[in-house]
């Protein structure tokens, strides 16, 4: 028993490197993919403490509109525009409609009106765009589909797709770009005042409401991104919003407001999870990546439970 | 304040009213509810389905008139898959007097099984649901033809063995089974187990849980590393294309990669496009239009403009498969008809009519689906049926037919059904004794 | 005018400290009480007790669990889903061990081992707080979601993977299984409720509740004054997954009648949380009323928009469900962000002085 926990995993590593790279790619595609989703999350987070459980039918949503509107015949790259105008148009309808007036509410409050935005967006989604399963129209857009293998060794063979090399490119870019955005532009540095406190950048002439759509816009670009993604690697369909919570530990890992936290939880829990399961995970029958991801998330925050990168949370009576 | 309070009001009057309405029944019509699903992850696999079902009964009205004269006012109970909306739905019907109930869910079938019995309401779950209701004498309500799952791997086996030819040739084989983690999918493992130590091959297993099914990059990774011979899938909705995917990016040989009858949607397959050819799905139904009762249906209803399948995907496999679940209702309420006499039967009376039922070839052909068929036969005792499958090949567009109908191997499922019917008996005791004769 | 406390004087402690002080109180409890005991089981069809009024019942029980640990205790929980799994399947495993048991106290002994499963995923609650501590509960929802599946001697190595319920006599009288009269298993669950909600509303004057309530308004400040966290926090833990516990199993019993590991899925723990936060955090009235308007508003829309001449398919009618009950959350999170019960006080304050607003 000792011997299949602590020894036999690491045996069959060494055994097959060829498969242990492979492996350890799948990790980093899932580890950068997950990160996206996180990456939605910290944005929202961060400038208006909401913790945005609607992430995940965003990412839908913006698939299917993506999709959807390719199906009646719009050409791909204009519809990636429209797709992300209607995420323009959510994030401002969001805000005035939700955020606006729930402003100065617990946190458990604006938790659960993300969470009757999602009941929404499901039956608006569905009702627009039909249950169906939908294919991402990833030639359309100029995506590779392709797949390399690399011969390692004798038998050794390392598969590398190249959409998921697009995916993390694509990943690479977009958090270097929000990053330039934060650092160097005026909105950026007014999204960090607001960020940092509330009130203080209110009283310095922020407009609180124009930042918040910016962030919920900036998120649903990234739920867009996301779901090209996702949708690639299998389908635009209704399950793909349970992919959502995938993040959640990611956020743990990394803390609700750090960006590199995102980065870095996203690509432990994405290395983890694969390594579990493809080594570990037979003992048990297998199928414990539901909730592995999770448990390393709870042991880790029970030493640290402000996340990797959180800031320390200092209570006062 | 004001507007809360009033739109509170309003719920609360939409409460009430919604329970001041009773629903109006037609006396001379047949009423089949069909609980189906358009929405949730699994809609994916529901909507052609129901739009099958649909469309069958629709032009057997617009056709001939209903079955025997009579008209068929059929009704969609959307339940979303989900086993809460299944009671609901179940509880709604029940009061217009259903001559049979079609769950489409597993875990809606185990619910309506035993109540169904009490309520003298058949049901009828195709090939699906619990294996165990094939056995007539334990559960004379419950019809689940054509095939069970047991059936259903039994023949899988059987088409790998005459590829390697013949059983002996399993022996030293590695087959690989991905299900979906869940009653649905855990159901064939004993009797894959069973084959398994008979014929000398080995089974490895690739479960995938509900809400993982996009994320099957592990399993995956896994079947690479064992490298089995064949792979066998048990999936549903979501699940099937990103297997069908991830499967093509492994670059496991598809033509050894075969799924129940269930994995076989145009839009599971089309995932992996051309380089999923040669994935291949057990079947019992036929695939494509040329038939005339699918050409009846284009006819009567689809050109017509009463359908709501899109049409591209008219007559895909799964909207056929739709058609033959209709089919399979509509012939036993014509059979009731013929057994009772009466034209507008009652719920005991298709009970009877299913368990008479005989499709022969000739019934077949008058039916307009000559070789989109196979013969079927229930029985008091079997309430199955264990007809014959046949393989389809996915040839990078379309389903194809790939070889003839061939049995399952009934004689190593039906100990396994009996078995597993006095267990549930055993485990739901006091079950009651079958108290209706059987239909001669 | 309607709700007038003039004039009711109180002149034992006994009396003032009474669940129901005042006299409209007393009143309105015992018309509600005789519509549930008495109006409802003469007048009410099958489809209602099936399909509202028992499934209402029984959300009703798990929204007060998770709103003594939510509402009262201050502890943010996502796994309401899987604990009341842990009292089906604990209750399934009774009944198959002691078959000739009492069902209640099959059902009563069930919330014990959810209980126990919950102080345990509470453990952490020592140290994490707020939205993190959420996320963690997700574990205890998804690690059980997959035991359910997974230990098959829970559903008795069942090949469907499913626990069902057989046919079990009390006194003679069916009380579960499909031969069991509605009336039955609605009698059965509202008293199971009534009376634990009873159970907990005088827990939550008493000394645990005074705790949960301390703990939750200021941590630090509760343990400086002598509060133990680790009781207080574990308690309402124990507390919250024994309701749910037994709601759960009430859930298989005498309403689903069998049940896949999916029934307990993460979408069940979503529907109480609406429910005690629509309800009103805080408040068990609120529980009742958030479990009436999150259960019954959808059935009821299925069943008014087809019969209002509106001819819509039914995923239509599903579709326009969830985009109206979204909405409908959102806009009550707006306009009375403190639940149902808030309003409801509102009234009782209106009716005071009603008809006559200055007096």
């Amino acid at each position: 028993m000792l011997y299949d926990i602590f020894v036999d995993p690491f045996v069959q590593m060494a055994a097959q490197p060829d498969f242990l790279l492979q492996v350890l790619w799948e990790g980093f595609v899932a580890g950068i993919l997950y990160a996206l989703i996180a990456l939605g999350f910290v944005l929202i987070f961060k400038a208006s403490g909401v913790f945005n459980f609607a992430q995940g039918i965003m990412v839908v949503f913006a698939a299917l509109t993506l999709v959807g509107l390719h199906e009646h015949g719009v050409p791909a790259y204009l519809a990636l525009i429209l797709a992300i105008a209607v995420m323009g148009l959510l994030a401002y309808t969001v805000e005035r409609v939700v955020m606006r007036p729930l402003v100065n509410q617990p946190e458990i409050i604006l938790l659960m009106a993300t969470i009757g935005m999602t009941y929404f967006l499901v039956g608006f989604g569905e009702f627009v765009f039909g249950g169906e399963p939908k294919s991402m129209i990833t030639e359309e857009l100029g995506l590779p589909t392709g797949s390399t293998a690399f011969q390692i060794g004798e038998r050794g063979l390392l598969i590398l797709q190249h959409i998921d090399i697009a995916a993390a490119v694509i990943a690479i870019i977009m958090v270097a770009g929000l990053g330039i955005f934060f650092n160097k532009t005026r909105i950026g540095r007014a999204l960090r005042a607001v960020a940092d406190d509330h009130q203080a950048a209110l009283s310095v002439g922020i407009s609180l409401n124009q930042i918040w759509a910016i962030v919920w816009f900036a998120a649903g670009i990234v739920a867009l991104a996301t779901g090209i993604m996702w949708g690639a690697r299998s389908d635009v369909s209704f399950a793909l919003e349970i992919i959502a919570f995938k993040a959640l530990p990611v956020l743990i890992l990394g803390g609700f407001t750090s960006i590199p936290g995102a980065i870095v939880g996203g690509l432990v829990i994405g290395f983890g999870e694969k390594i579990g399961e493809i080594y570990w995970g037979p003992l048990v029958g297998g199928g414990i990546e539901s909730w592995l991801a999770y448990i390393i998330a709870l042991i880790f925050l029970l030493f640290r439970p402000q996340g990797m990168f959180g800031e320390r949370i200092i209570e006062r009576v | 304040m004001k507007t809360t309070l009033l739109a509170t009001g309003l719920a609360t009057a939409v409460i009430a009213g919604s329970f001041a309405v009773a629903p109006a029944q037609a006396e001379d019509s047949i009423y089949v509810p069909l609980f189906t699903y358009r929405t949730g992850p699994y809609a994916g696999s529901g909507i052609p389905i129901a739009n099958g079902m649909e469309d069958y009964f629709a032009m057997l009205n617009e056709r001939d008139g209903g079955i025997g004269g009579v008209k068929i006012d059929y009704d969609e109970c959307e339940t979303g898959y989900n086993t809460q909306k299944g009671v609901e739905c179940y509880e709604s019907v029940k009061a217009k007097n259903p001559v049979v109930i079609t769950p489409y869910s597993t875990g809606i079938t185990l619910q309506v099984i035993p109540k169904a019995s009490v309520d003298r309401i058949p049901v009828l779950s195709m090939a699906y649901g619990l294996s165990a209701a094939a056995i007539g004498k334990t559960f004379p309500w419950i019809f689940n033809a054509p095939d069970t799952y047991w059936d259903g791997a039994s023949a899988i086996i059987k088409d790998i063995a005459r590829r390697e030819g013949g059983l002996d040739g399993l022996k030293g084989k590695k087959i690989g089974y991905i299900f979906l983690d869940a009653g649905y999918g855990r159901e064939p493992i004993p009797l894959l187990e069973d084959l398994a130590k008979k014929y000398g091959f080995e089974m490895t297993q690739y479960p995938v849980a509900g809400k993982e099914m996009q994320n099957q990059s592990s399993q995956w990774l896994n079947v690479r590393r064992d490298r089995p011979d064949y792979m066998i899938m048990w999936g549903w909705g979501a699940m099937n294309p990103t297997a069908v995917k991830e499967a093509t990016k492994i670059r496991y040989s598809m033509d050894k990669f075969y799924g129940v009858w269930w994995s076989g949607g145009n839009d599971d397959a089309a995932a992996g496009g051309m380089a999923a050819k040669g994935f291949r799905t057990l079947n019992f139904n036929g695939v494509g239009k040329d038939y005339p009762v699918i050409q009846d249906i284009k006819k009567y209803v689809v050109d017509a403009g009463k359908s709501q399948v899109e049409p591209a995907k008219f007559a895909d496999n799964l909207y056929n498969r739709g058609v033959y679940n209709a089919m399979l209702i509509a012939e036993g309420i014509r059979s009731a008809q013929e057994h009772s006499g009466k034209k507008v039967v009652t719920a005991e009376d298709v009970r009877n009519g299913l368990e008479v039922m005989n499709l022969d070839e000739k019934r077949i052909a008058d039916m307009g689906m000559k070789d989109f068929m196979a013969p079927l036969k229930m029985s008091c005792e079997d309430h199955n049926g264990h007809g014959p499958l046949y393989i389809v090949e996915w040839d990078g567009k379309d389903w194809q037919k790939s070889g003839e109908w061939f049995e399952p191997m009934t004689d190593v499922v039906q100990p396994l059904l009996e078995a597993a019917a006095d267990e549930y008996v055993k485990s739901n005791a006091p079950w009651p004794e079958r108290d209706v004769p059987c239909a001669k | 005018m309607l709700y007038r406390e003039a004039g009711q004087f109180k002149t034992t402690y006994e009396a003032d400290q009474a669940i129901f002080p005042l006299r409209q109180d007393r009143i309105g409890i015992a018309v509600i009480a005789a519509l549930a005991f008495v109006v409802v089981p003469l007048t009410a069809t099958d489809f209602f007790l099936t399909s509202i009024m028992t499934p209402f019942l029984i959300f009703a029980l798990a929204a007060i669990g998770l709103n003594v640990l939510t509402g009262y205790a201050g502890q943010l929980s996502l796994g309401t889903g899987a604990f009341m799994g842990v009292g089906a399947y604990s209750a399934y495993k009774l009944t198959s061990i002691f078959p000739d048991a009492n069902i209640i106290v099959v059902l009563l002994a069930s919330g014990f081992f959810s209980a126990a499963i919950g102080v345990a995923f509470g453990l952490p609650s020592l140290r994490i707080k707020g939205l993190y501590l959420a996320v963690t509960t997700l574990a205890a929802q998804f690690f059980l979601e997959w035991c359910f599946i997974r230990i098959p001697w829970l559903y008795n190595y069942n090949a469907s993977g499913a626990i069902e319920i057989s046919q079990r006599e009390m006194a003679g009288i069916v009380v579960t299984g499909p031969a069991a009269a509605p009336l039955t298993q609605y009698f059965i669950v509202l008293c199971v409720t009534v009376g634990l909600t009873w159970f907990v509303s005088n827990l939550i004057r008493g000394r645990i509740g005074r705790q949960w309530m301390m703990i939750r308004d200021m941590d630090i400040a509760a343990e400086l004054i002598g509060v133990r966290p680790l009781t207080a926090k574990l308690s309402a833990f124990a507390v919250s997954s024994y309701l749910c516990g037994v709601a759960g199993a009430m859930m298989v019993f005498f309403w689903l009648g069998a049940a896949e590991p999916s029934a307990f899925a993460i979408s069940l723990s979503f529907q109480v949380l609406f429910m005690t936060i629509l309800g009103g955090l805080g408040s068990l009235i609120g529980s009742y009323m958030g479990a009436a308007f999150i259960w019954i508003l959808p059935v009821a829309l299925r069943v008014v928009l087809p019969s209002l001449g509106f001819d819509v398919a039914a995923e239509t009618v599903q579709h326009l469900t969830s985009m109206i009950v979204g909405a409908l959350i959102i806009f009550f999170l707006i306009t009375e962000p403190h639940g149902l019960a808030r309003l409801w006080q509102l009234t009782k304050e209106k009716l005071k002085v009603w008809p006559f607003p200055y007096g």
